[in-house]
């Protein structure tokens, strides 16, 4: 039946993440009151049967369905954005925003290049008259504070030069605090902290290489136990496309929170100048299917449009 | 206010052919390399580098190494060095040869935040590490803690302070001293992220609730060691720098045989910010001029050379 049909269409339209806008207005548009009635009385996750003999908007579904129609303006508002501003923005919305998202800052202290994270700061001074440093030592507390204070302020060497001598014998500290990591945590080591948040990229990847030969285990199989903290910390650092494949995905899955959903937005639009295709090959060699119809099947309407648009560029 | 004398009209690529004649026949001409770089500013004498690059195919600065010698040399090499680079230097030496700590206290909170970050950069460039990097190889500890903080901070510039924070921040370093952890996580940061002028607020609302300055307070309160040290001149760098300096200069003439470093240290650093300013101070508390304390405790080209950054005219 044609009505069958258009209530599978609509009841599409209105889930996932972002709004069938076009079929909204199509099905919905154009619909007489006795379709509307039907579309109200079948769509019960969305209306609820009132004492006084009407369908009602459950309040809770309108506002669910009010930050999917703005996910569309917040990814377009962030896409125009410098990404200066933008990171500041995000950091700064990370802090204040409750729950804290922790995840977001180590994202930005960690993927973006030196110059990329100073240009952050310098941001965050004008809009916030804070440093970032700053916010986050006042904002975040317990073991965590020393790690992301120090990861936001670092100022890395970008050169190719690593001693591999001092990479081996780094894994191996690095190793030992994992192993004793039920009795101190990790990230409370200073020397964990150390290397972390002032080693070069190359030289965190060439202790990421050599972990497995001191530890037998790669390392974020050992950490798989320990701190999560810890564990994006080193993923963000040394494998950013595998970490981004993981967040986007997340995003997608029908059970994702408010907070888990944003970060799809997040993602396409910080990383599309950057590097969206090495994380669309990573995705596909974790997850088995191209990353580009997973979120044509998953996202709808001028949201969905916006994205692929961004992630098909060359 | 600067003590260099520079003259109306200079040529780089005279200055250049004037160094290298200086350079030139039996020994070297010590009065040119004076009369020129010595009433140089930093824009010129990198100009002077780049013609002498132009028109000898040499690099001005090992050319002057293998001229001269001793304390000359040292004080010429650093002086010719772009600030940022000089600074750079500077740090590397005092972490790796001399354990002078103070002095990377000095450049970290001495310098403005764009100041910091290019002698940052310069670092990258020099040594193939970051600075933030070296320090906590070569510290442990509180030291560690403390200098990590002062190099890697991005403070915020503006002028708005924060007057109820000024107050609550200044009973907090009250009560770290009261209780004799002023290696508490929250005195470090205090001082390692807050701007310039929040500190100076914070440190007026200790003494006016006090009675005495904080950096007293630390002198007599707890037990002393080189943390302690440490954190009163990031105190005395941020808040009285003018002051800090006029003591280096005072204490190093004192030494047995004299800190021909500090000497120049605080003359090459300051000749084109703040030294007149620490001259006059200098005759207030001493009653005897700076350059005459200079011309009395320090001989040969070395002390020509100074006295020309201290303003003597020929």
């Amino acid at each position: 039946m044609a009505h069958l049909q258009e209530l599978e269409a609509l009841t599409k339209a209105l889930s996932g993440l972002g709004i069938d806008e076009q079929s909204l207005i199509s099905i919905l548009g154009k619909s007489d009151p006795a379709r509307r009635t039907t579309f109200r009385q079948r769509s019960t996750h969305f209306f609820i049967e009132d004492e006084r003999s009407f369908e009602r908007w459950d309040d809770h579904r309108i506002n669910l369905l009010r930050l999917e129609f703005v996910r569309f303006e917040n990814a377009l508002v962030l896409w125009a954005m410098h990404p200066w501003e933008r990171d500041a923005r995000l950091v700064h919305e990370a802090l204040t925003l409750v729950p804290q998202s922790y995840r977001v800052i180590l994202e930005i202290a960690c993927t973006r290049s030196s110059e990329e994270l100073l240009g952050a700061r310098r941001a965050y001074h004008s809009l916030y008259d804070h440093s970032i440093e700053e916010d986050v030592a006042i904002h975040v507390t317990g073991s965590e504070r020393k790690l992301l204070v120090a990861l936001v302020s670092a100022y890395r060497y970008e050169g190719p030069k690593v001693s591999e001598d001092a990479a081996k014998s780094e894994a191996k500290l690095i190793a030992k605090a994992i192993k004793n990591g039920d009795k101190k945590n990790p990230i409370d080591d200073d020397e964990v902290i150390r290397i972390l948040t002032t080693r070069s990229k190359p030289h965190l990847k060439a202790i990421y290489k050599h972990y497995k030969e001191v530890s037998g285990k790669n390392i974020n199989e050992d950490i798989e136990a320990a701190d999560f903290i810890l564990k994006e910390t080193v993923e963000c650092l040394c494998n950013p496309h595998a970490y981004f494949s993981k967040v986007v995905d997340e995003a997608i899955r029908n059970d994702a929170d408010h907070n888990t959903k944003k970060a799809l937005t997040r993602v396409i639009v910080t990383r599309a100048d950057v590097d969206l295709k090495g994380i669309k090959e990573e995705y596909n060699s974790l997850y088995g299917v191209p990353l580009t119809p997973k979120i044509d099947d998953n996202v709808n309407g001028n949201y969905k449009d916006l994205l692929l648009a961004l992630m098909t560029r060359d | 206010m600067a003590t260099l004398v520079v003259p109306q009209n200079v040529s780089v690529v005279e200055d250049a052919e004037n160094l290298r004649k200086a350079f030139e026949g039996w020994g070297t001409n010590e009065k040119v390399i004076i009369s020129v770089l010595a009433h140089r500013n930093a824009a010129q004498r990198k100009q002077i580098r780049l013609a002498y690059w132009d028109l000898y195919q040499e690099d001005l600065v090992k050319r002057l190494e293998s001229e001269i010698k001793g304390d000359f040399e040292r004080a010429v090499y650093r002086w010719i060095l772009d600030p940022e680079d000089r600074d750079a230097v500077l740090a590397n030496v005092a972490l790796k040869k001399s354990s002078d700590y103070h002095v990377i206290v000095e450049i970290a909170c001495v310098r403005s935040s764009e100041e910091l970050l290019a002698v940052r950069r310069a670092y990258h460039a020099r040594y193939k590490h970051s600075l933030e990097e070296d320090v906590a190889v070569h510290t442990t500890g509180d030291i560690r803690k403390l200098l990590l903080g002062l190099v890697t901070a991005f403070r915020y510039e503006g002028a708005e302070v924060n007057s109820r924070l000024a107050k609550s921040e200044a009973d907090i370093l009250h009560d770290a001293i009261k209780d004799k952890k002023i290696n508490h996580d929250e005195v470090i940061r205090i001082l390692t992220t807050r701007s310039k002028t929040q500190l100076m607020a914070t440190f007026n609302s200790f003494k006016d609730s006090q009675g005495t300055s904080i950096t007293k307070v630390l002198l007599g309160e707890t037990a002393d060691n080189e943390y302690k040290r440490l954190l009163r001149i990031a105190i005395r760098c941020i808040n009285e720098p003018i002051k800090y300096y006029e003591k280096v200069l005072r204490n190093a003439f004192k030494k047995f045989g004299n800190d021909e470093d500090a000497i120049t240290r605080v003359i090459v650093t300051r000749a084109e910010k703040d030294l007149q300013l620490i001259k006059e101070l200098y005759y207030s508390r001493n009653s005897v001029p700076l350059d005459q304390a200079v011309a009395k405790e320090t001989s040969g080209d070395y002390k020509d050379f100074l006295l020309a950054l201290l303003g003597k005219q020929d």
